[in-house]
């Protein structure tokens, strides 16, 4: 139905992914810098900024986001698509932008973990905004029987955003010294934001609206009420509904657990030193990132639904499988010690005697045990981190660039997906909802249930305690993928476009 | 095909009824009486957002597959 070019739709594509990255990249320097964030506007030793520190990554990750999506689904279903994620890209570009320069707690106060707080929430609102539209936006400019192609190039900006968000991090640190860095230098990545920002918008600000919404409005067929006509029509809600619990749901656990999970499960359960996760955990996106695109071209060829079911199915069988895997690689009982050696030092500002005993293994692994004893504690705090060898890291690249690809084929054909299910009157809305819920409410708690799981195990005494919190992914994607195979028709699709 | 589906429809209603008991007694209730200030907002959560999605949420698409909704005809 769209008589776009395909230039033309390069540069929708370019100014569309352009504009969701940043979003994406907005929204990931807050969850990068969290520890030095912490320390200046959420003091540990207050629990009211502690409180309010939980409820910004909790609430505006997760919570806040599909309320996002209801209020800017609804705008971009009445005004149209073009203004609507201009307004959420203004918004999330001055919230991250202001967050940089709030003064911290020692300055102003209370009022700074609220700032900080009220910022976050606006910028959860608006990342629950721009995805529908965004995609809506490439959907409806895409030449019929290409939509998978075209708009799985938004579905790689999340993962890019999060990339150049820990590259920007990176150089900051490493152009200045610490103690800059931890003065002011912490705000830079987010000051950068804006001016981002200002030139996706005046790229966005030149583009054309969609065509479809166009000329639905030119006609008079756009809708009075979105949000009634979404979720007050019953022929509507069932799509959305199904859209939820046959797709995004599954999609949701699917993309925590092969990007979030496994970086917290290699630091937090397998100790590996934190600098090289990072830097596994990029080398395995970066390899994985041109999947989106072959599995939404794909999506075109042989339908959206078994691509994103085959890999809800590959996670289902194989999470545990592979995070055994990873465990045994540096699991150090495995291992053969051939050195060791041990180093003692006080520290006399925080009254703590440290022991930090060295372990050389014959692959060349090495685990340092750092013992704190603290002059008021009875029992010394222990802290392991394992320095992995060459040959290790490779393999653990593969088993989460292997868990990446489970995620191209669940995400790269999502957006293109969803975009047919709806009309174009309510698509921005209908289809902003259950991608937010599923990624945001199903996919968010994520490491929170799992760690759950996990110390229920632990305290119970399970021998493979590390693996139980697999299992809400699992009984999650395999509830989403029995309803996808069963109510979802591959060929007879709701489109409207 | 839709004999099954419909069928399916009240193992969703069922799931979405246990899905409920494990988020309120379980996951709910114990974080909110819990100490921590996480938890507490992990409760919060669970109890008011979580619950409510999957209870009237796979409960309504239960309830819809049960009575052919989502039958190929339709």
């Amino acid at each position: 139905m769209s008589k776009t070019s395909t230039k033309g739709i390069w540069k929708v594509i370019s100014a569309s992914s352009m504009g969701t990255m940043i979003e994406w990249y907005d929204f990931y320097i807050f969850g990068s810098l969290a520890v030095v964030i912490s320390t200046k506007f959420f003091p540990s030793d207050n629990p009211t900024t502690s409180f309010l520190a939980t409820l910004a990554t909790f609430a505006a990750g997760f919570v806040v986001r599909p309320f996002g999506a209801l209020f800017f689904g609804r705008l971009g279903d009445l005004i149209g698509r073009k203004y609507t994620f201009m307004a959420t890209l203004l918004l999330m570009g001055c919230s991250t932008f202001l967050i940089g320069c709030i003064p911290s707690y020692e300055t102003i106060g209370f009022l700074a973990p609220l700032l900080v707080l009220i910022l976050r929430l606006l910028q959860g609102l608006a990342l629950g905004g721009e995805y529908g539209g965004a995609a809506t936006y490439v959907a409806e400019h895409a030449p019929v029987g290409q939509r998978g192609y075209w708009t799985s190039w938004i579905q790689t900006t999340a993962t890019v955003g999060l990339f150049i968000s820990l590259m920007v991090i990176l150089v900051t640190k490493n152009t200045l010294s610490a103690e800059a860095f931890d003065s002011w230098g912490w705000r830079v990545p987010f000051w950068v934001s804006i001016a981002m920002v200002g030139v996706s918008y005046l790229i966005r600000k030149n583009m054309d609206e969609s065509p479809v919404f166009a000329k639905a409005k030119k006609e008079g067929s756009i809708s009075v009420n979105p949000l009634k006509e979404s979720f007050g029509n019953r022929y509507n809600l069932k799509f959305v509904l199904l859209a939820l619990f046959g797709a995004t749901m599954g999609q949701g656990v699917v993309w925590y657990t092969g990007q979030f999970y496994a970086m917290s499960f290699m630091k937090t359960v397998m100790s590996i030193e934190s600098s090289q996760v990072d830097g596994l955990l990029g080398i395995a996106l970066l390899l994985g990132t041109p999947f989106f695109i072959v599995f939404g071209w794909l999506s075109d060829k042989i339908g959206r639904k078994y691509i994103m079911m085959g890999g809800m199915l590959l996670a289902i069988l194989l999470y545990r499988p592979i995070y055994k895997q990873m465990y045994e690689t540096v699991n150090l009982d495995n291992k053969i010690i051939s050195n060791t050696y041990t180093t003692e030092s006080d520290n006399n500002d925080k009254k703590e005697h440290y022991v930090i005993i060295n372990n050389e293994y014959s692959d060349g692994t090495i685990a340092a045990t750092k013992q704190i004893s603290h002059a008021e504690k009875i029992n010394p705090e222990t802290q392991t981190t394992i320095t992995i060898n060459s040959q290790d890291k490779w393999i653990l690249i593969f088993l989460v660039f292997v868990q990446v690809l489970f995620v191209t084929m669940v995400y790269g054909p999502i957006a293109a997906f969803l975009v047919e299910m709806f009309p174009a009157k309510i698509r921005y809305t209908s289809m902003s909802l259950p991608y937010h819920v599923g990624n945001g409410i199903f996919g968010g708690l994520l490491p929170a249930i799992s760690t759950y799981f996990v110390t229920h195990s632990k305290e119970a005494g399970k021998s493979d305690f590390y693996l139980d919190g697999l299992w809400y992914p699992i009984i999650i994607a395999s509830v989403c993928f029995v309803i996808g195979m069963i109510y979802i028709d591959n060929k007879d699709k709701n489109t409207h476009i | 095909m839709n004999l099954l589906k419909r069928i399916l429809g009240i193992l969703w209603i069922i799931l979405s009824i246990a899905a409920a008991y494990f988020c309120i007694f379980e996951f709910g209730l114990p974080k909110l009486v819990s100490d921590k200030q996480d938890d507490l907002v992990f409760g919060i959560i669970i109890l008011f957002i979580l619950t409510p999605l999957i209870v009237l949420g796979l409960g309504t698409f239960g309830y819809f597959s049960l009575i052919g909704e989502y039958d190929k005809r339709k």
